[in-house]
């Protein structure tokens, strides 16, 4: 069958910004969108660049834009997004700059790796067989181990989209892996590494790296876990850890979440974010939206308070 | 068609307009629910961050009390839909982790949970269980010559496996919402994403900038206004609109402006079935409605 494949093309020696390029070819049920990519560079016009290499869901080249969507080039069917979309769009990854055509800068993407010392630290010269200690490690590393550095998690990255300092879900989910690592001896100073700007409370759980994973690696979930990790070790004194453990508090106590006592106990003795709300806050009460804070608890709240005293037994 | 309505702890709390829209529109659809008025706070997936077990138990208690009454429930927040409704999934299909969590269930509460609860958000209540066809009779005034950008926010779309109502790549039942009520909905790239409500006070630089770029956006591609089926996604785009204004400015030149009007989605089929804004709560809002009504009328 014939189709239509659409490639926003970029020469940076030629072209100001990507544009659409349409080209035909033959494709059958086996079609990837990556031997289409090949048929029209054997075929149709040898300048078009892309990455790629196992052509087998491996290495982690061939991340592009297939329908707006972070994915694999090689792991995608032709047939399948045309089912889907009624269309083949293709692009380089959101949110990294273009270097040609699909290749884009992957450099930020590394740093952000290195940022996180990728590799166990250890003084142990006298370190038994490796196979012994790693004995039951894979329960605890949750598939944080299967990534393949592909790229999709920080294209795909809500929070990195508009801060690109923050570490993102590639890098921190390597954190994790070596957080549950027995033979690292770093591990608390690497925790303590996260909780400022660009660390792990800079994530917004938009569930957007869950979802694009080609090696269902959960970032967004590692992420979670190294959060319970940092308040389980005392790391409890940014906002972001208050925001759970003042969230449970204000739940424990009235059944639901006030939303105006909430920010009050999260920011509490800071005082420069506090000044920062007022503002906010006067604008909130003047159209009825702050819920009064010393209110009597809502219906309900007392069979919460048993569900929560059943946890602490 | 009844439903055990569950409102959230925003719909009570600080967007009371989600709850009186809510009630309007359901009451003008003859639309039935019995409110779960002792409910509780399905945790914001904050809770399940802590303590996944006193997340399952918290909802667990809404899905037996639910079950009790004999009726499905109906929830008007994308995040409880998200939290609720995505553990209502894992509670069916595991029948272990069910039995762990009625332990503790029955032990606190003297209720158990048996899985027969289906977790359904309004809007697809609306293109669903009742309809759109059915739906488009109650459209008394429709909303020609609108524009209206649909918001969808994360949690009623991902992870795919505990929602799976809408295809998250593509989603379009706010658009045929949107359609039924005589507007036209605008297309564009940020109606997926996060609205930045979740680091609120955590990062305000990342917060207020994923305001400016949503609603940027939004205004962009010629949006009068915005809707959403999440409360939070509301609180993040409306009450803190007037800082990613500033942001927009510096971007895009002095004179530019977002003005963007965000609408429940209650509010906006309440205004194609003809409903005042005053009956809708719009008195609520931070940024003013009263320019996109003027359009409408």
């Amino acid at each position: 069958m014939r189709i239509t494949v659409t490639i926003q093309r970029f020469n940076p020696e030629t072209d100001v910004k990507t544009h659409p390029v349409d080209y035909c070819i033959e494709a059958g049920r086996e079609t990837t969108v990556l031997l289409a990519l090949i048929k029209i560079k054997e075929e149709i016009d040898g300048t078009l660049s892309f990455r790629a290499s196992c052509r087998a869901a491996i290495c982690g080249s061939d991340l592009m834009m297939i329908n707006g969507i972070q994915k694999l080039a090689c792991k995608t069917s032709i047939f399948e997004e045309l089912d889907h979309h009624g269309k083949i769009v293709i692009g380089p990854m959101a949110n990294m700059s273009v270097i040609k055509d699909l290749v884009v800068d992957m450099d930020p993407f590394w740093k952000k790796i290195r940022a996180v010392t990728p590799y166990v630290v250890s003084q142990n010269t006298d370190q038994p067989t490796p196979t012994e200690p790693l004995k039951n490690i894979q329960e605890a590393l949750q598939n944080a181990d299967a990534c393949i550095m592909c790229g999709a998690c920080l294209s795909a990255c809500n929070s990195f989209e508009v801060s690109s300092d923050f570490l993102g879900p590639a890098a921190l989910a390597k954190a994790y892996r070596f957080q549950v690592d027995p033979r690292d001896e770093i591990r608390r100073e690497r925790l303590d590494a996260l909780q400022g700007n660009n660390g792990i409370w800079d994530c917004v759980r938009c569930v957007y790296c869950v979802q694009v994973c080609p090696k269902d690696v959960e970032p967004m979930e590692q992420i979670v876990r190294l959060r319970k990790r940092s308040i389980e070790s005392g790391f409890t004194q940014s906002i972001g850890a208050k925001h759970i453990t003042e969230f449970e508090k204000v739940v424990g106590e009235e059944g639901r979440l006030n939303e105006t006592r909430l920010p009050l106990l999260m920011t509490w003795g800071n005082l420069g974010k506090m000044i920062q709300m007022i503002p906010l806050g006067i604008k909130m009460l003047l159209h009825g939206k702050s819920p009064n804070p010393f209110a009597k608890p809502p219906e309900g709240h007392e069979a919460v308070r048993e569900i929560f005293k059943g946890r602490k037994k | 068609m009844k439903y055990a309505y569950y409102p959230g702890c925003a719909g009570k709390g600080a967007t009371p307009e989600l709850h009186q829209s809510t009630m309007k529109v359901l009451d003008g659809l003859g639309i039935e629910v019995e409110e779960l008025r002792a409910f509780n706070c399905c945790g914001a997936g904050v809770i399940t961050e802590a303590d996944p077990d006193l997340a399952y138990t918290l909802n667990a208690r809404t899905l037996a009390t639910a079950e009790v009454m004999g009726l499905n429930i109906m929830t008007v927040c994308g995040t409880c839909q998200g939290v609720l409704g995505g553990i209502n999934k894992k509670l069916q299909k595991d029948k272990a982790l069910r039995d762990r969590i009625n332990e503790k269930l029955k032990a606190s509460t003297g209720l158990s949970y048996q899985g027969k609860v289906k977790v359904k958000h309004l809007q697809w209540i609306l293109v669903k269980d009742f309809g759109l066809d059915a739906l488009k009779k109650f459209i008394t005034n429709p909303l020609t010559d609108v524009s209206i950008a649909p918001f969808y926010g994360c949690y009623i779309l991902r992870p795919e496996a505990s929602t799976g109502f809408d295809d998250w790549e593509n989603p379009q039942s706010l658009e045929k919402l949107i359609k039924t009520v005589g507007a036209y909905p605008v297309e564009y790239d940020d109606r997926t994403k996060c609205c930045g409500f979740p680091v609120f006070l955590e990062n305000e630089d990342i917060s207020t900038g994923m305001v400016e770029k949503r609603v940027g956006s939004a205004k962009k591609a010629g949006g009068d206004a915005m809707v959403t089926p999440c409360p939070l996604c509301h609180m993040g785009l409306d009450i803190k609109q007037d800082n990613a204004e500033k942001i927009h400015r510096e971007k895009e030149g002095p004179s530019q402006n977002l003005n963007m009007p965000i609408l429940h989605l209650p509010q906006l089929i309440g205004l194609g079935m003809g409903f005042s804004p005053e009956s809708l709560g719009m008195k609520h809002h931070l940024v003013p409605t009263a320019p996109l009504i003027q359009k409408i009328n």
